[in-house]
């Protein structure tokens, strides 16, 4: 990477760690040293769903041969709370149990196995109490975590009463685990004054400090949480962590050693929590030609036993609940249930995936009805871009594109032609049947608490012209970090080589917020770029005075710098700066501007902008065993103007694949007594290399700069394309309906696994 | 405890453990190879893929004592290997990792294929990966990279 036109801003480049992600030699949190007489844990979870705690004896488990602690929720120093937005979050349970897989008891000792054995000894009496499972009878009983919201404009009620044609219908949606390769890690190292040392494999480092300073009864400043890289985020990672984290430093100051926590796959799946099951219910009246003219919308989520951040994924799924179309008259309730399962968490999509879902299976719904083309119908309702733009929150869509979109992806994937082939391949198939659908989506980007909207960065440049860069956001795999450092090495003019990333850490840049809602290259690009602009301004002043030229003269290009007739290389540049005793290290900041939510009137600008695309996709079906291929994808995308188009290729990519596991095979089980029986890759199927698409072109849209001011005029592309998956949903259920020759409704809820196919074919 | 022999990497080895104990704790733990990652714990998903004489072989579920005396290769030992390097100059050029946990094992997959099957078609590559799971969703360009990797060299043959 020594040239400059190919690392800078745009460049076609590689992730930064790619070239030791082949080696081995890339560092998770698992593969740090360890210290000497590092301790291991086990953790004693909860057997019951709901449940209040009688006693708890841990004698034998203590005096265990290489027991070195057994701790529970009265051993904790300070507050037994990690709620991010709501408190009473406990990390270990108090007098209640409320899911299976609760932590209650703690355990160090010189192995994990010892752990493990010591947990066998741990007596915990209960009260078993009778739970609510279910999101309807969650629904039902109005057992909440948080007030419900509403979204409305318009007068949807009379729009009811006056349509054309009106049906009213309910889906059930399921949820998803993150499988984050590297699971839920964490090592803490005891300091000295009880300070704490904290290795987190977190997407937010500062929650992890504030939480594990309050669980300690320490002021922050106490607690440094560091993470260079995770094995996988996607949302699982944004409070999760917290809880681990907690456990690990309570032990680690007890027993003043280092103590490591690293959950099993099992442990992990039914310790933490995971994206959001709904339940959907909705009226909506619609034009002989399928335009809705009036809606309503019920958005029940299962948010487990505590809101972690139920109620800001609630309101996502509001917010997206229009996708791409305009509703006039419309109506959307949110219900945050309550229920004695593990609390569900963020997850690539932050609920916008299933506000989505359900328009979409409305608009499906509408079709079938009418017997059209479902692509007819959504685009005869999408947002206009004049008039027809003024979102159910009462936003103004200032940016849509999506009719570009999708003319250009009806012409690349040769949309009609494959749809007519189609029908006609189905005419003479018995038992296999193809479908095909052209699914759009519309993201908006921001996190929808405005404070959260902020970022920071730390930049020194050292004497030999080398670059040390820091922000606040972590590296999951997305990219950030090369996104970042390629926006200072353009910023300076010089090779990505001479930027050096480094961990993320609470030391270097405080007060951050999640690397989440897809806005870690939007914020911490911007951040990076205004402290690399406050060196520029040093250096050009420097430059300017010591040629004495004018410092509009004053340019940078190539490694070098230029000034009126002068050149010099940077290099040399910041040598002969630090000798005159410049300053050579900044902080940037940035926070995002515009937006607000006024969450008692239900309006406002949550968005700074939104991005686009579409997929079309196309599956083959067996309809004798609910076996399903996907046989093609085709996906144009919006990026924006692109940091690092190979960069964002692979999200597109990866984001297919992982939304198109959430609605076919991916399926969480519980039982009655509340038990997750889905806890492991034996059970929980991930799409593997067979599951992707037989032909997959995935295309960036070109020329299409964000119109709002953000870093290069660049957009987010984290999780957007994840709501492509939702192409291969519709596709499948356009193949079941050719099952009933196009005549007949199909009920098909979510995921579509071969059982639930088989069971719509069959009761069709 | 008990003695365990076998050859790591091509050179003798000895350790004094529990024979039950999986190998990739020995891997990690003893041994300090950290390029075999933990996942599922139960060979399902294929991030601790090692070469067991040479076959492809998941070590979280594989007793220590069931290697004595035989060959296993990690990913730091093939770090001179023929197959390997194709692979992993195509896997960087293709920007195949995204957070790049479950990629060494991907890598012990694809070269043990090449080494057993040098013109492997698409659906050998999907069938001998299909055990490894990578949650980014690589898949499209582990695949490419394979294919494209014992392609190279074709046209001085």
């Amino acid at each position: 990477m020594s040239d400059k036109e190919i690392s800078g801003v745009g460049a076609y480049v590689v992730h930064d760690s790619a070239h030791k992600h082949v080696t081995g030699e890339a560092v998770y949190t698992d593969d740090l040293p360890e210290l000497p007489n590092c301790l291991h844990t086990w953790v004693v979870t909860s057997p019951h769903a709901h449940a209040k705690i009688k006693s708890i004896n841990i004698k034998r488990a203590e005096s265990f041969e290489g027991v070195e602690a057994v701790l529970s929720a009265k051993d904790i120093l300070g507050t037994n709370d990690v709620g991010p937005i709501f408190p009473n979050e406990p990390v270990l349970a108090e007098e209640l149990v409320e899911y299976v897989g609760q932590p209650v008891v703690i355990i160090a000792a010189q192995t994990r196995e010892l752990a493990r054995e010591a947990s066998h000894l741990v007596k915990v009496e209960y009260e078993i109490l009778t739970p609510i499972l279910d999101v309807r009878e969650a629904l039902e009983k109005k057992h909440f975590v948080a007030e419900p919201h509403s979204l409305q404009i318009g007068d949807s009620k009379k729009a009811l009463a006056n349509a054309a044609n009106r049906l009213q219908g309910e889906i059930d949606l399921g949820g998803q685990d993150h499988f984050y390769l590297e699971g839920q890690i964490c090592v803490a190292h005891p300091l000295e004054d009880d300070d704490m040392k904290v290795y987190s494999s977190t997407q937010h480092p500062a929650e992890v400090q504030k939480m594990v300073a309050r669980f300690l009864n320490l002021a922050k400043h106490s607690v440094v949480v560091e993470v260079r890289r995770m094995g996988g985020g996607f949302g699982g990672k944004e409070t999760q962590p917290a809880n681990i984290a907690c456990m690990a430093a309570l032990l680690a100051n007890k027993t003043k050693k280092s103590v490591k926590l690293r959950l099993g796959r099992d442990e992990d799946m039914i310790i933490t929590g995971k994206r959001h099951d709904f339940y959907f219910t909705y009226d909506v009246g619609y034009t002989n030609e399928g335009e809705i003219t009036g809606i309503e919308l019920n958005l029940a989520s299962k948010c487990g036993h505590v809101a972690d951040l139920s109620t800001s994924i609630l309101d996502r799924a509001l917010f997206f609940s229009d996708s791409v179309y305009y509703l006039k008259d419309a109506t959307i309730n949110g219900f945050p249930c309550k229920t004695h399962t593990v609390s569900n968490t963020a997850f690539r999509g932050f609920g916008g995936p299933q506000g989505s879902f359900i328009i979409e299976e409305v608009i499906d719904v509408i079709s079938n009805k009418l017997k059209k083309n479902p692509h007819e119908v959504r685009k005869l309702n999408y947002y206009g871009t004049e008039d027809r733009n003024v979102t159910p929150y009462h936003q103004t869509i200032e940016d849509n594109i999506i009719h570009e979109i999708t003319d250009q992806l009806e012409v690349s994937s040769d949309y009609q032609k494959r749809y007519d082939e189609i029908r006609e391949y189905n005419k003479n198939n018995k038992y296999y049947k193809k479908g095909i659908s052209f699914v759009p989506t519309k993201f908006g980007v921001s996190f929808t608490t405005a404070f959260l909207n902020q970022a920071g960065a730390l930049i020194h440049i050292y004497a030999d012209g080398s670059i040390h860069l820091n922000h606040g956001g972590t590296e999951m795999g997305q990219g950030l970090f090369t996104k970042v450092a390629q926006v200072v090495a353009s910023e300076f003019q010089v090779d990505l080589s001479r930027v050096k990333i480094t961990a993320t850490t609470t030391e270097k840049v405080p007060n951050t917020s999640a690397t989440a809602a897809s806005s870690g290259s939007d914020l911490n690009g911007m951040a990076a770029q205004n402290g690399a602009q406050k060196l520029k301004r040093r250096l050009i002043k420097f430059a300017a005075e010591k040629y004495e030229v004018d410092q509009s003269s004053v340019t940078f290009k190539n490694n070098m710098v230029y000034a009126g007739d002068n050149e010099i290389s940077f290099n040399a540049l910041v040598g002969e700066a630090y000798f005159a005793r410049v300053s050579l290290s900044a902080t940037g900041f940035y926070k995002t501007p515009k937006i607000y939510y006024d969450r008692s009137t239900s309006k406002g600008r949550p968005f700074f902008y939104y991005t686009y695309g579409a997929c079309v996709a196309e599956v083959l079906l067996d309809t004798l065993t609910g076996e399903c291929k996907v046989t093609r994808a085709d996906i144009l995308h919006d990026v924006g103007a692109s940091l690092s188009p190979n960069i964002d290729m692979g999200q597109i990519e990866g984001g297919f694949v992982q939304g198109m596991g959430w609605l076919t095979n991916e399926e969480l089980k519980w039982d009655d007594k509340g038990s997750l029986r889905t806890h492991a890759p034996s059970t929980y199927k991930i799409p593997v290399s067979r599951d992707i698409p037989d032909v997959f072109n995935v295309e960036i849209l070109k020329n299409h700069k964000c119109k709002e001011e953000t870093i290069y005029s660049s957009k987010a592309v984290g999780e957007p394309p994840f709501m492509h998956g939702m192409a291969v949903w519709h596709a499948i259920k356009d193949a079941i309906k050719s099952h009933g020759n196009y005549e007949k409704e199909v009920k098909l809820n979510a995921p579509a696994t071969p059982e639930e196919i088989l069971r719509a074919l069959d009761s069709m | 405890m008990s003695t365990i022999s076998f050859v790591l990497n091509k050179e003798k080895v000895s350790v004094d453990v529990e024979g039950d104990t999986p190998l990739l704790w020995v891997l990690r733990d003893e041994l300090k190879l950290k390029g075999t990652k933990f996942s599922c714990g139960k060979g399902l998903c294929g991030a601790c893929t090692i070469h067991v004489d040479g076959n492809p072989t998941r070590s979280c579920v594989l007793p220590v004592s069931s290697v004595a005396n035989l060959e296993v290769t990690t990913l730091e030992g093939l770090q001179e290997d023929k197959e390997y390097q194709k692979l992993k100059d195509q896997w960087v050029k293709k920007n195949v990792p995204q957070c790049g946990y479950c990629q060494p094992g991907q890598l012990m997959s694809a070269t043990a294929l090449l080494k057993s099957n040098p013109k492997p078609t698409e659906g050998d590559v999907k069938t001998a990966l299909s055990g490894n799971i990578c949650r980014c969703g690589t898949y499209q360009r582990i695949q490419d990279a394979i294919l494209d990797a014992s392609k190279e060299g074709d046209s001085n043959e």
